[in-house]
């Protein structure tokens, strides 16, 4: 585990354009995400956020510009191969096995690291039971981080909005990821449990060292807990840097406030 | 004055004396780890398996932990703080400070940090042992205040790696620094559990006060172990006991369950995985002997019937009829009193059925002794758990007497007892009524505070606890109320009589129909009271006799509702006929008022307890009437409503005669 020292670009997004047939989704945007760092992409409704995400993601594939991570440029992957290169994400809408328990549910997570093959893991001799036993150990050691130790074997249908949230936080965690990818990590929380989904985030990238990249329309958490904004409207960038920079800009607060369109 | 059971006189023998204790808690620790190395002591669910900690792990953690706390400076009588949930860990931390003659002083986790200023400060701590993150930032937030505090260590470093505060350590690294210190003086730390005499100071407690600074209550190795002991040989406990601790540590009841006895019988203890796993962890633990106040009690029996309502048709009715066999033989059957073939057999098939799998999920299928404790337990709920073959009982005591005074056993259990006095303890009822004791768990002293002592400890040894109450006709201590709300009859057949209102209103209040009442009667002839319905109970009461009525003020006047109450009045007052020294507060006269007594009007407190003094300011007219011997009386009274307006409700009360009853002689033990 590495502790929280900004480091060297990570993550560089060029020139980015996505259409889909005559509506612009994104035009021409560019930035970088360094290692360890916290980056948000904020912007209000329709802005592209997600489909910024979607994009580095590998579920969309832009018609123009390159994404390159760890300095390897490509212009598409398919997502499976982001995974492996250390991206994982939580999605907005989340994605999770509603009938099977939390537990199961993290343990999908370390589906990339399986080495053992489907007969191996039927039978659960050997190789197969020990690789089960250490990624649940390594499942367990996320449930613990989390605290949701009281429903590891409730299944996910069952549970309030805002563990469903921290139960794909976990399952995004399991891949062990190098960037994490938020897609509106509190979106329909009350207060409480957005200070709860903040600190888990601060903590993931404190005692992980992961960097997080995250995006957010509710200003006030993204200000707090971000090294550096990205600030989108109508698919163009307005602004980029630190939240005092992001907070000064004119452009930002009028695309927030809603004046001048 | 009264000794204990004949069962047990065997211990006033000369031989048999009980031998006061001749240990203390480190010593304790290493017998166990010498006479069973392998065995559990400590057991902590972690990563979703329990983790057990053996008698000889935990002695080894304990020594390199007090080697820690020496080397930093930590002297004989020095107190240290230690603050967090159940863990293994911290519960070394109060072992390694005990090992080193210096005193453990828990303190409440889930207090807010000025709370912690006081006890800090007062009790010059220099060394604080705390679970995590939250604590430290409560300490480091107060440490302007406590000079002295130095060093804070912490269990759990999670959230904590960019701390850079001065005197912050994890714990692990100050064992490392421990393991150094023990190689460096390999004989120190035996020669210091050796040092440590029974008499010794072992751990302070602070209670909360409602007024006022909190004290600290003093306690030796000999008080705490003795009454862990005494406690532990009534209900005869052994090593092979199971407790679940996830009560806080700093409350007395939780450290004798799973400290002093712990370390006594040398059974083992479990610490939950987290708060919000404990009914979880209980399922999974089993435990053999269980300790809770009241309200886990009820929110337990809360969570049954709502999951009960949940349930198909089927299954609720066969809830309803096994529970009524429960409630007629369940009690009967624990009492060991005699139960026909018939009844036996229809228990025996609810037990099957529905008790069986109840006490499961509960968590409480092998419990053998349940103690509920704190504060007055409602009958229905004490019974209910009783019925579902769990022994639950009660018991009396303090943080000042090292809880135990009185314990209920097993075949004689009331639900409005709190026990007999056990070995050790010799209980005198003082002329105003107040409980005195005497035993060998009293508290040393308070902290610092010679005038409190002295306000409690007469100077022949008697502890003032400040309850009223008497030992029944069976020896059984009974509790009826704080001491100084206990007043007095003057005039009329029951002159000089004690009138406890608190008692006689609990009594009312455990009927279901019952909200409130409000008894009068000190300074008086006789007893007089108000009384409030349950507007939800009464109404469906109502409904069901197909009774209609416009409202509350309506529905509080019917005569069939006022008949209703006065079943309720007349077999409390036959109850209360039951003690001669109670039959004096029987309730001749009452009325159901016209309003809800609500603390917006100032009638009661936020916390739901009644201002006596207040409602009879207010509602003179009607105590007058009461006492005057009227058929009615008309009230007006103004009301603020919810929205903030106020208005005004009136009534013409009508003024209910109730049948009092002869005393009856004591009955004979």
């Amino acid at each position: 585990m590495s502790g929280r020292r900004i480091g060297e670009v990570i993550l560089e997004v060029k020139n980015i354009s996505l259409r889909f047939g005559g509506v612009k989704a994104l035009s021409d945007i560019s930035f970088d995400v360094r290692e360890h760092e916290v980056r948000a992409i904020i912007g209000p409704n329709g802005a592209g956020k997600s489909s910024m995400l979607n994009c580095i993601n590998g579920v969309y594939a832009p018609q123009e510009g390159q994404i390159s991570f760890r300095g390897r440029s490509f212009r598409h992957m398919n997502s499976r191969q982001v995974a492996e290169m250390g991206v994982a994400r939580t999605f907005q809408n989340l994605a999770l096995f509603k009938g099977m328990s939390v537990l199961d549910n993290i343990m999908t997570g370390r589906n990339l690291k399986m080495r053992t093959n489907l007969l191996q893991q039927a039978i659960r001799i050997g190789a197969a039971e020990r690789e089960e036993t250490a990624h649940r150990e390594f499942v367990e050691r996320i449930i613990d981080f989390l605290e949701i130790q009281a429903w590891r074997k409730t299944p996910v249908g069952r549970l309030p909005y805002g563990l469903q949230k921290r139960v794909d936080l976990g399952r995004a965690l399991a891949m062990e990821p190098q960037v994490l990818l938020l897609d509106e990590p509190m979106a329909g929380m009350n207060v409480e449990e957005k200070q709860d989904m903040c600190r888990f985030v601060l903590d993931v990238n404190d005692e992980f060292g992961t960097t997080i990249v995250l995006i957010e329309h509710d200003m006030g958490v993204v200000m707090d807990i971000s090294d550096r904004v990205v600030v989108l409207d109508y698919g163009r960038k307005i602004g980029d840097g630190t939240p005092a920079e992001v907070r000064a800009n004119p452009e930002v607060v009028a695309a927030y406030l809603g004046t001048g369109h | 004055m009264w000794h204990g059971r004949d069962d047990r006189c065997a211990a006033d023998t000369p031989d048999a004396e009980p031998t006061s204790v001749q240990t203390t808690f480190p010593r304790l620790l290493l017998d166990h780890a010498k006479a069973r190395p392998d065995a559990a002591a400590l057991r902590e669910k972690e990563y979703g398996i329990w983790q057990t900690f053996s008698w000889s792990q935990l002695a080894a953690l304990v020594r390199t932990m007090a080697c820690a706390i020496a080397a930093q400076g930590v002297v004989r009588g020095e107190h240290v703080v230690v603050i967090g949930e159940n863990r293994p860990r911290l519960y070394a931390a109060m072992l390694a400070a005990q090992s080193l003659g210096a005193i453990p002083v828990p303190l409440y986790q889930d207090a807010v940090a000025t709370e912690y200023v006081f006890p800090i400060d007062s009790a010059e701590v220099r060394l604080a042992i705390v679970e995590d993150q939250e604590q430290v930032d409560k300490l480091l937030e107060i440490r302007p205040q406590c000079a002295r505090l130095a060093h804070i260590w912490y269990d759990d470093g999670r959230g904590l790696r960019n701390y850079q505060e001065p005197g912050l350590a994890s714990l692990e690294a100050m064992l490392e620094a421990g393991r150094a210190f023990d190689a460096a003086q390999p004989g120190f730390f035996d020669a210091e559990v050796a040092r440590a005499q029974p008499d010794d100071v072992a751990a302070m407690f602070f209670t909360s006060g409602t007024t006022g600074n909190p004290k600290g209550v003093v306690h030796s190795h000999r008080t705490l172990l003795d009454r862990a002991r005494a406690g532990a040989d009534f209900d005869r406990l052994t090593e092979r006991e199971e407790v679940l601790a996830y009560l806080p540590p700093a409350w007395i009841g939780q450290n004798i369950f799973s400290y002093a006895q712990w370390l006594a019988c040398g059974y083992v203890v479990n610490c939950p995985e987290s708060a919000s796993t404990v009914t979880i962890d209980l399922k999974e633990i089993g435990p053999t002997y269980y300790f809770a106040p009241p309200r886990i009690f009820e929110g337990l029996l809360t969570s049954v019937m709502i999951r009960m309502e949940d349930a198909s048709a089927l299954k609720r009715r066969l809830f309803h009829r096994a529970m009524a066999v429960a409630r007629r033989v369940g009690p009967r059957l624990l009492d060991g009193k005699p139960v026909s073939w018939r009844e036996r057999l229809s228990y025996r098939l609810g037990d099957l059925l529905v008790y069986g799998p109840l006490r499961n999920s509960l968590g409480f299928s092998r419990v053998r002794v349940a103690y509920t404790a704190g504060e007055a337990i409602g009958p229905d709920l004490f019974t209910f758990y009783r019925a579902i073959g769990i022994n639950l009982k009660q018991l009396y005591g303090s943080t000042e007497t090292a809880v135990f005074v009185c314990l209920q056993p097993d075949d004689e259990v009331h639900a409005d007892t709190v026990g007999v006095p056990i070995e050790g303890v010799e209980i005198r009822v003082a002329d105003n009524g107040e409980i005195l004791v005497k035993s060998p768990g009293l508290l040393k002293e308070y902290y610092k505070n010679p005038a409190a002592t002295a306000e409690v400890m007469g100077a022949d040894g008697w502890y003032h606890t400040g309850d009223a109450g008497f030992l029944d006709g069976s020896g059984h201590l009974k509790i009826i109320d704080r001491a100084k709300d206990v007043g007095r009859i003057v005039g009329g057949a029951n002159d000089g009589a004690m009138f406890a209102p608190k008692y006689v209103e609990n009594k009312l209040k455990f009927f279901p129909h019952v909200k409130e009442a409000v008894a009068f009667g000190d300074g008086r002839e006789r007893v007089c009271a108000f009384i409030n319905i349950d507007f939800e109970a009464v109404g469906n009461w109502a409904e069901r006799r197909n009774l209609p009525y416009a409202g509350y003020t309506d529905l509080a006047a019917k005569p069939q509702v006022l008949e209703l109450i006065r079943e309720c009045v007349e077999q409390v007052n036959a109850d209360l006929a039951q003690d001669e020294r109670l039959a004096g507060s029987q309730i001749s006269r009452f009325l159901v008022l016209h309003k809800e007594l609500d603390a917006d009007d100032g009638e009661m407190t936020r916390t739901r307890k009644v201002k006596r003094g207040f409602i009879n300011e207010k509602y003179k007219v009607l105590v007058d009437a009461l006492y005057e011997g009227k058929r009615e009386q008309f009230i007006e009274t103004a009301v603020k409503f919810e929205d903030g307006r106020s208005g005004n409700v009136s009534a013409t009360l009508a003024i209910v005669d109730a049948k009092v009853f002869p005393a009856q002689a004591r009955k004979a033990a």
